[in-house]
């Protein structure tokens, strides 16, 4: 049995979605020395095409496209994947202790989960930021909090075939901690669908993020690609790249992390994917 | 010879380029006769099932495929037949019996209508005529009322009562050869020894040949003809089954024979003062409720039992599967609370303790557990597993992880193994690892709940002479829970008998086989399969 890096990285799909996520977060990384310039900064004529001086043209206030992107990146990265970790840390912790102790725990958590799962994540986040008022701290809470059930689910499922297993029934004669089991035996092996799903939910922040700044309860004052999408829309007809290449760079790294996503899923359970 | 029924020449079946070997069976030929039981012995690992696979045409294609020779039945080529005459032969001509009989039936459907489908597909019978076949079958493998029986769903029925409706199911369309690939391996013995006997009364009845894959010797003495030995994909030595029995010719087959475990009961020492367990009326019922009703069902799982384990003494918990028997382990390892009775370890009382209360007695008494695969923590290094135990004591990590690579060498494997992962380890090398484990804490009791049925023959006596070693050397007290004698018998001094929660029969090993009492004891003992063969091996 080849390793798992090895299935992992030679598989294409992971290959070109790899290519694509690395170039997205090194600019993200590099923002400040790609594009040194505030990318609300006014710099040429409004509406000029790209390909001309700049190299992706103006939007309607003539700030530099490009500039935005990169900046862009930055911003949508950064509040998907902390509102993703915040997710996971939050839904492991309450699907493990459902899983683990099960009986009247599991019941009210499960509960209170499925309450949260109940009403339309998107319509949620819009009230959460309507609530909180918009920011990027904000629009981490607000994800996170609509993000979290699926992960809660996925990790008691888990947690719940584990913990029948032999070895946790060793660890309880050998005299562990309940705690302890759960940290030590329990949750290293239910790591496997919680990295596939983690994967494939920074993909579904990104969207969340970038519909939310597009309907401008994004962060203020940062730039970000659905609040390019969003300011550059009613333009579509006479500038088509305010809201093309943003909505390509959204659909190119979404598409991108999906294959991740599948191809973690395949090198993590290799007998799936040979069949 | 012309009335062979099946002819295997030259098979060669090649696995896909990352396994640890090149081919699961290389160049193999075996004939099988009219009316003829050939048994296929190896351990696992030896390409007997992908034999049977490949003469089904179910081998998991197209990672591994048969890449020479032939299978000639009915005068075709089974491996060149197109898969809708495949399909036709499947059932029809060739039928087949798998290991777990619960998997093979589809659990939504009666078990009447599987038996009906089988013979809606291949033949052009009426549905009464097919009703009046599915009842006669019914009775074919004695099971008793048919009518009943139809209309029940495979979770309804015991496994040998499963086992016998796919047995019907290979029956249905009197078909020329049935593959059965370790048939009755997940069964208790006393149904295993029904299983065998009815295929044999079957086989004779409707003249059909079977060929039996198994890795038991002691089934082989049962019900074979002729033997063919599997190893590493070739066959070793081939022969009538009274030849390869009582004298064989390779060394492989020697050695497999040699670990049959034999009949001969140990005998026990002297009496002693003070025993270290003692079990008083213990009584355990589970409770479960079922949804919405609230009804509940109560299922008194052990029902009163006593026993008394002396110090440096084994004594084997023996019944089927349902008995009690692991119930009681459980227990007395604190896995289980107890509903009466009391259990006191060395003049303590352990019953009712919290688990706090109880974590200084683990010192003292640790468990063996049953799946080599699911006891190890996959995602921890094994000197992690083994010194978890010391390490709860108050050990400190360096030196409880010295003694763990101690304990490796000691179990017969290398010290180096403490830094890699269980996947890397077999079976047998995983169980070494989890007695290493109970022994980690310097127990004075071991309870192993059937530690060795998950393991092959040959494996099994290796690690059983482990267990036996290490008592000897650490003085240690053993509670050997198995469903199988003769395990019980090499093993231990004392051995209990389980029926129904309940102790049946209790005393020295040697007093049980030489005068057991209660009926359900000599109907294990008779059960015992290849028992004739084995008392003539003088063992």
């Amino acid at each position: 049995m080849k390793s798992f890096w090895h299935r992992f990285l030679s598989n294409p799909r992971v290959a070109i979605g790899g290519f694509w996520l690395f170039s997205v977060v090194f600019i993200a990384v590099f923002a400040d020395l790609l594009a040194p310039r505030d990318p609300f900064e006014i710099v040429g004529v409004p509406f000029s095409r790209p390909g001309g001086e700049l190299l992706l043209g103006t939007d309607s206030l003539g700030r530099d496209v490009m500039a935005g992107l990169i900046h862009g990146a930055r911003t949508t990265l950064l509040i998907a994947v902390l509102s993703t970790l915040a997710a996971l840390a939050f839904g492991t912790a309450v699907g493990a202790v459902a899983g683990y102790y099960g009986g009247l725990v599991d019941d009210v958590l499960m509960r209170t989960t499925e309450f949260f799962q109940t009403i339309p994540s998107f319509l949620f986040a819009i009230v959460l930021i309507a609530i909180l008022s918009p920011s990027a701290l904000n629009l981490v809470i607000a994800i996170s909090v609509v993000s979290w059930p699926p992960i809660t689910r996925v990790v008691r499922a888990e947690v719940l075939s584990v913990k029948s297993r032999e070895f946790v029934q060793a660890a309880v004669v050998a005299g562990q901690r309940d705690s302890a089991i759960l940290l030590t035996q329990v949750l290293p092996n239910t790591l496997s669908p919680l990295i596939v799903t983690g994967s494939l939910l920074v993909a579904t922040a990104i969207l969340v993020e970038s519909a939310l700044s597009f309907l401008g309860l994004g962060a203020p004052n940062q730039m970000s690609w659905g609040f390019m999408i969003g300011a550059g829309r009613s333009f579509l007809r006479d500038a088509w790249w305010l809201v093309t290449l943003p909505g390509l760079v959204i659909l190119l790294t979404v598409l991108s992390i999906n294959l991740i996503g599948e191809g973690l899923n395949d090198a993590l359970n290799p007998r799936l994917a040979d069949l | 010879m012309s009335d062979d029924v099946l002819a295997i020449e030259g098979l060669t079946v090649q696995l896909p380029a990352w396994s640890d070997r090149k081919h699961a069976v290389s160049n193999v030929s075996l004939t099988i006769g009219k009316k003829e039981i050939v048994c296929v012995v190896g351990e696992s690992g030896s390409g007997k099932s992908i034999m049977g696979k490949a003469i089904l045409g179910l081998l998991p294609k197209p990672h591994v495929r048969a890449t020479g020779g032939r299978i000639m039945f009915e005068g075709r080529d089974l491996i060149s037949l197109p898969d809708e005459e495949m399909r036709r032969l499947r059932g029809g001509r060739i039928a087949m019996i798998f290991q777990e009989p619960m998997t093979a039936l589809n659990p939504l459907m009666k078990v009447g209508r599987q038996i009906d489908e089988v013979l809606e597909i291949h033949t052009e019978l009426p549905p009464a005529a097919r009703k009046a076949r599915v009842l006669e079958l019914i009775a074919d493998v004695h099971l008793p009322e048919p009518e009943r029986i139809i209309s029940s769903y495979p979770h309804q029925l015991s496994g040998g009562q499963r086992q016998r409706i796919v047995i019907a199911m290979a029956l249905a369309l009197e078909p020329a050869i049935i593959i059965a690939d370790e048939p009755t391996t997940a069964l208790d013995v006393t149904t295993q020894a029904q299983i065998l006997h009815l295929l044999r009364e079957l086989q004779r009845a409707h003249g059909t040949s079977i060929l039996f894959i198994t890795h038991d010797f002691g089934v082989v003495a049962e019900i074979a003809d002729r033997v063919a030995v599997m190893r590493h994909g070739e066959i070793v030595e081939t022969g009538s089954a009274d030849a390869v029995l009582s004298n064989p010719q390779a060394d492989y087959t020697k050695a497999l024979i040699a670990a049959v475990p034999g009949l001969k009961p140990r005998s026990r020492d002297a009496e002693q003062v003070q025993p270290l367990l003692v079990v008083r009326d213990l009584e355990k019922t589970y409770v479960t409720s079922s949804g919405f009703s609230g009804s509940t069902r109560r299922v008194k799982a052990v029902n009163g039992v006593s026993l008394e384990l002396r110090r440096q003494s084994s004594l084997a918990l023996v019944g089927e599967s349902g008995s009690g028997k692991s119930t009681i382990a459980r227990c007395i390892v604190g896995l289980e609370a107890i509903d009466r009775g009391e259990i006191v370890l060395d003049g303590t009382r352990i019953s009712g303790l919290t688990r706090d209360q109880m974590r200084p007695y683990r010192r003292d008494i640790q468990m063996v557990f049953q799946d080599p695969f699911a006891s190890l923590n996959p995602r921890q290094r094994v000197g992690d597993i083994i010194a978890i135990g010391p390490m709860i004591q108050g050990v400190d990590r360096a030196q409880a992880l010295a003694e763990a690579r101690e304990l490796l060498t000691l179990v017969g494997l290398k010290s180096e193994a403490a830094d890699r992962y269980p996947h890397e380890f077999s079976g047998g090398q995983r169980q070494r690892i989890g007695i290493a484990r109970a022994l980690a804490v310097k127990p004075k009791l071991i309870v192993a709940d059937e530690p060795v049925s998950a393991l092959d023959v040959s494996v099994q006596k290796q690690v059983l002479d482990l267990l036996n070693d290490l008592r000897q050397r650490f003085g240690l007290s053993l509670l050997f829970i198995t469903h199988d004698l003769r395990v019980a018998a090499t093993v231990c001094e004392e051995i209990a008998i389980m029926q129904r929660g309940e102790i049946v029969e209790y005393g020295a090993t040697a007093n049980i086989f030489h005068d057991p009492q209660h009926p359900y004891t000599r109907t294990l003992l008779d059960a015992v399969p290849g028992k004739e063969w084995i008392d003539s091996l003088g063992r």
